[in-house]
C-alpha cells in the first residue's frame, strides 16, 4: 500500500495507524515562528470508531490503509452473518455483527448499503440516508388527531424502534432518516 | 471545489474593515511616537539561513542579468530594515507581506502580514511594553483584554510541566513529552524540538486567555538573531507574545555584532547540511552593514493577520485573508 507524505495528508484519506485502518478526520499544522513544525493528526479507527489524536514530525509519512467503501445490496442475515451481493459482479460478502453494528435495524432486503472493505473485508456497513419500512406494532391512534405533540413508539418490520406521530398506524409504511433515527412521513403503496 | 466557487473571498466585509481599520491605528500609534514607516524589498538575493524556514525562490531575467538570477522572497523584512537601521533611519516600522513555504494550516498562510518595528535604545523589555500599548490600542473598542503578564520560560515549564527547560536532559525532555503528548514512543527530535513540541502542545495553550501573555528568557539555543544574556544558565535576550492560546509576536534585543551573526549563519548552514536541507545564500550585505555599526536596538515581529483574527475573535485565518493560498 501506498506511503502517504505529510503534503498529502488531507480529511477521509484512510491510513494504518497502529495497525488499525482509520480515517483521517482533521490536520492541523502547528509551528512556531523560529522552531520546529508539527502535524496534530486527528484519526478515527475504523474498527471501533474511536477517536485518536496523534502529533507527528512535519515530514512524517503516514503508511496507506486499503479501504474502499462500494454499494452493495442486503440479501438476508442468518442472525451470526449479513449476506450483501455487488450489485454488478453478483459476488457475495458476509458481514459479521461487530462491522454490521446499529445499522442491523434499518436493513431491509434488497435495500442498498455502503459497505466499507479493509483488505477486502467488510469492517463498516452504512445504510441508506432514508429507509420505507412497514410499522409492526404501534398503539392505535386517535382519529383526527393531526396536531397534538409528543408521538407514540412504533415498532417496524426490522425491530427497530422509532417515534411517529399519534396519527400513524400499524401496517402503513414510514420513511425515516437513519442519520438520526427520525420519522420523516408516511409512504403511500 | 471550482473556479465558480473559489472566485469569492473567503473574509467577510467586517473583517475586511477592521483591517483597514486597523492600519489606521496602527500609523496614527507610530506618528505619535516618531517612529518613522518604510518600505523595504520583499525580494532579495539571499534567503534565510534558519533550517526550521524555506524561503520562496523565483528568478530575475533582464538587461544586466544576462545569466539570470535567483532571487528570494523574504521571511520577514528584518535584514533590510537592519540595513536601514545601520544607516541612521532612527526608529523605523512596517507593514508588510513575508512569505514562509510550506506553511499552511488554520493558522499559517504562505502569504502572511507581519506588523515590524525596530526601537534604538530600547532593550527587549521596554519594546514589550509598546507592544502591549499598541495590541492595547487596537483592542480598543473591540476585544476586552485584561492587563498584560510576562512569564519566565524557565518557570512556565516548571509550573506547568514540573521540568527546568535549562536543565534537562533530552532524556527528561523526552520522557516528559511522550507521559503528556500523544506521539510515538520512537520520536526522534533535538533538544529544541522536544522544548518546541512542549511549548506548543502544553504550554502555549495556557498562554494569553483574554490577555496578553509574554514570554521572556528563552534558552539560548533558541535565540535565533537575539543577543545571549552573559550567565548561567545562557539565555535569550528574546520574548514572545501570545494571545488566547496563539503565537503573535517574536521580539528580541537584537544582535548587532557582524562576526558572531556571520557565525550564527554559517552555523545554520551546517544545520541544514547535517539534515539534507538546501544550501541558501545568506545576506552579505546585513553582514556589512552590522560591521558599519547597527545601533543598539530591539525589534520585533507581529503577525498582524493573527491579531486581526483574535480581534474578531476568530478561529482560521482564512477568516482575515480575502483570499487564502488555496484561492490565490
Amino acid at each position: 500500500m501506498a506511503t502517504y507524505s505529510s503534503n498529502e495528508f488531507r480529511s477521509g484519506l484512510k491510513v494504518m495507524f497502529e495497525n488499525a485502518p482509520c480515517a483521517i478526520i482533521d490536520i492541523d499544522f502547528v509551528k512556531p515562528g523560529k522552531g520546529q513544525a508539527f502535524n496534530r493528526v486527528k484519526l478515527r479507527n475504523l474498527l471501533t470508531g474511536r477517536v485518536v489524536e496523534r502529533t507527528l514530525k512535519a515530514h512524517e509519512t503516514l503508511e496507506g490503509a486499503d479501504v474502499v467503501d462500494t454499494d452493495m445490496q442486503y440479501l438476508y442475515s442468518d442472525g451470526e452473518f449479513w449476506y450483501f451481493m455487488h450489485p454488478d459482479t453478483f459476488e457475495q460478502l458476509a458481514a459479521d455483527a461487530s462491522s454490521v453494528g446499529d445499522t442491523n435495524k434499518w436493513l431491509k432486503e434488497q435495500d442498498m448499503c455502503i459497505m466499507t472493505l479493509w483488505n477486502g473485508r467488510p469492517i463498516a456497513v452504512m445504510p441508506p440516508n432514508f429507509v420505507e419500512l412497514r410499522i409492526t406494532e404501534t398503539d392505535p391512534g386517535v382519529r383526527g388527531d393531526t396536531a397534538s405533540g409528543g408521538g407514540k413508539p412504533a415498532t417496524l418490520e426490522t425491530g427497530a424502534v422509532v417515534r411517529v406521530p399519534l396519527f400513524v398506524e400499524t401496517g402503513e409504511i414510514i420513511k425515516i432518516d437513519t442519520r438520526n433515527g427520525e420519522y420523516v412521513g408516511r409512504v403511500k403503496e | 471545489m471550482s473556479h465558480a466557487d473559489l472566485w469569492r473571498p473567503t473574509t467577510s466585509r467586517a473583517a475586511l474593515e477592521l483591517r483597514a481599520e486597523s492600519l489606521a491605528r496602527i500609523r496614527g500609534f507610530f506618528t505619535a511616537r516618531g517612529v518613522l514607516e518604510v518600505d523595504t524589498p520583499l525580494l532579495s538575493a539571499a534567503a534565510t539561513t534558519d533550517p526550521q524556514l524555506e524561503s520562496f525562490q523565483t528568478r530575475l531575467v533582464g538587461p544586466g542579468v544576462p545569466e539570470g538570477r535567483a532571487l528570494y522572497l523574504n521571511t520577514s523584512p528584518e535584514f533590510a530594515m537592519k540595513r536601514l537601521l545601520a544607516a541612521g533611519s532612527g526608529p523605523i516600522y512596517q507593514v508588510c507581506k513575508a512569505f514562509r513555504q510550506g506553511e499552511i494550516g488554520r493558522l499559517h498562510n504562505p502569504e502572511f502580514t507581519l506588523l515590524e518595528w525596530y526601537r534604538p535604545g530600547f532593550d527587549h523589555f521596554r519594546l514589550m511594553d509598546e507592544v502591549a500599548e499598541l495590541v492595547t490600542t487596537l483592542a480598543q473598542g473591540r476585544l476586552p483584554l485584561d492587563t498584560p503578564e510576562r512569564l519566565d520560560y524557565g518557570q512556565l515549564f516548571r509550573d506547568c510541566l514540573g521540568i527546568d527547560p535549562h536543565t534537562a536532559t533530552v532524556m527528561e525532555l523526552r520522557d516528559c513529552a511522550v507521559r503528556r503528548i500523544s506521539i510515538d514512543a520512537a520520536m526522534d527530535l533535538d533538544r529544541d524540538g522536544w522544548l518546541d513540541l512542549l511549548m506548543s502542545h502544553c504550554v502555549q495553550p495556557q498562554l494569553g486567555k483574554g490577555r496578553l501573555s509574554f514570554v521572556y528568557h528563552y534558552p539560548a539555543s533558541q535565540a535565533a538573531l537575539a543577543r545571549v544574556r552573559p550567565g548561567e544558565p545562557a539565555l535569550a535576550e528574546r520574548f514572545e507574545a501570545f494571545l488566547n492560546g496563539v503565537e503573535l509576536a517574536n521580539g528580541f534585543h537584537e544582535l548587532a555584532d557582524s562576526c558572531l551573526q556571520r557565525a550564527r549563519f554559517e552555523a545554520d548552514l551546517e544545520c541544514r547540511r547535517l539534515r539534507g536541507l538546501e544550501q541558501v545564500p545568506f545576506d552579505e550585505c546585513l553582514l556589512a552593514a552590522l560591521a558599519q555599526g547597527l545601533p543598539d536596538c530591539a525589534g520585533v515581529a507581529l503577525g498582524l493577520d493573527r491579531l486581526l483574527l483574535a480581534l474578531g475573535d476568530g478561529k482560521n485565518l482564512a477568516e482575515v485573508l480575502s483570499f487564502p493560498i488555496e484561492r490565490a
